[in-house]
């Protein structure tokens, strides 16, 4: 007792510690499990667009891997009225410069949008019945979340749209020569390389004509060469820019996507699947499409 | 907390950028800018590519019921906007904001579902959740 006693005065210094530790304790839990409440992400969603005043650090050099998102939020890579730099408003400015073959091929796609949109159960678009997208109709319809991989002879696409991916070789190999004895791809064959520490450029052909370049129905023909061009701009951010060269269907190159944004998602982001299940779309065809469009069975 | 979450997902989608709600459809279909606010009993939720949909009883003031089948989005972006697979249930009494289509069929566009304890489910914008700390959404 005299002994503890003694230590009266350190005990008391003990005991102050251990009320200030106790109190730290708590507000150290309370904080925690505030910011929990904070933290907790629905899976799948998308948290991470940009936000005004960031200021993202330095790009790397040759990378592009990751999981990207269109930076300015989800919905702003959805080409619903076709190639985003060249929607089919019907405006002087967004007419394509098709050539006469090129017409009579885009004519003979009913798309169910865009000014000639006809009820979805009347159009004749591939996708809706899950036939392959194809590139680049992929991105210029539907560019969701992607994640991007680089091996020492590849870049790999993964798309969470209809669950696709693309190989772009990076060996030095060229892509094959356009003739009768071409198989054409629905996602055609790609090569790909750096320009510069931050642009990396890829190039396919033989793509196969069933599929259309966007949601409006713009054909390709199989000379078609699509470029694309990723530039690293930053530690968070790809800009992608799309470009269509098919001197078949079109008189000179242009410009589907500019520069769209992407956005580098946490590495723990897991993509959701999103993929194109044809007795769903035919559960959705026959309650809601069909009805729509004034052309159920009766 | 789920309440918490899924009234900060919903103001999230009121203050995300607006974008196309991509349908399969184009908008010839609609009768766009036509809204109706129906009152009616969930048969069934839908949660599924490409669009997910909502099932409803609508009762007339004559007493025929009439069932209403009403689009959303695909269940991707309906997660954005604070939607789940759960967010109904059959019997649930829902009163939901619509814009027909054309045909006179009892289908259309969903816009907004409203629960009799005050909650509301929105359709609309691009979606996009805030990360935590940060407020409002994307620039517009």
């Amino acid at each position: 007792m005299s002994h503890r006693h003694s230590q009266g005065p350190r005990s008391a210094h003990a005991s102050a510690w251990l009320v200030l530790l106790t109190i730290t304790c708590v507000v150290t839990f309370c904080s925690v499990a505030f910011n929990q409440e904070q933290v907790v992400r629905v899976p799948g969603a998308v948290y991470d667009a940009d936000f005004p005043n960031e200021k993202p650090g330095p790009a790397p050099r040759r990378d592009l891997s990751g999981i990207w998102e269109p930076a300015r939020g989800p919905g702003d890579a959805i080409g619903a009225q076709g190639a985003k730099s060249y929607p089919d408003t019907g405006r002087p400015e967004h007419q394509l410069p098709f050539t006469t073959e090129g017409l009579k091929a885009n004519l003979a796609n009913r798309p169910a949008w865009g000014p000639r949109a006809v009820a979805s159960a009347l159009s004749n678009d591939p996708q809706p019945t899950c036939e392959p997208q194809g590139w680049p109709r992929i991105i210029l319809h539907n560019y969701r979340t992607a994640q991007i991989v680089q091996t020492p002879k590849q870049v790999l696409i993964l798309y969470q749209f209809n669950r696709k991916w693309r190989n772009i070789w990076t060996d030095g190999r060229s892509n094959p020569k356009v003739d009768d004895f071409l198989e054409p791809r629905w996602w055609g064959y790609s090569v790909g390389r750096w320009i510069d520490d931050y642009t990396f450029v890829g190039e396919t052909v033989g793509l196969d004509e069933r599929t259309w370049l966007d949601n409006v129905g713009r054909p390709h023909s199989l000379e078609a060469r699509i470029e694309e061009r990723y530039v690293r701009r930053d530690a968070a951010h790809i800009d992608v820019t799309i470009t269509i060269d098919d001197p078949v269907y079109y008189s000179k190159p242009w410009i589907a996507l500019d520069r769209l944004p992407l956005r580098l998602q946490p590495d723990s982001f897991d993509i959701r699947e999103m993929e194109c299940s044809p007795s769903e779309f035919a559960r959705y065809t026959k309650e809601f499409a069909e009805p729509a469009a004034g052309t159920s069975a009766k | 907390m789920r309440h918490s979450l899924s009234g900060l997902c919903v103001v999230a989608a009121l203050l995300a950028s607006s974008g196309a709600a991509v349908a399969h459809h184009g908008a010839a279909t609609f009768d766009t800018g036509k809204t109706l606010v129906l009152e009616g009993v969930v048969t069934e939720w839908v949660w599924a590519n490409p669009h997910c949909f909502l099932k409803f009883d609508v009762k007339g003031s004559d007493g025929t019921v009439r069932t209403w089948t009403t689009e959303t989005s695909n269940p991707s972006d309906m997660v954005n906007r604070g939607w789940n697979r759960r967010s109904f249930n059959p019997g649930d009494r829902v009163t939901v904001t619509v814009e027909p289509v054309k045909s006179g069929s009892p289908v259309g566009r969903l816009l907004e579902v409203a629960f009799p304890d005050g909650r509301v489910l929105s359709a609309r914008g691009g979606g996009v959740t805030p990360p935590p700390g940060r407020q409002g959404g994307p620039p517009q």
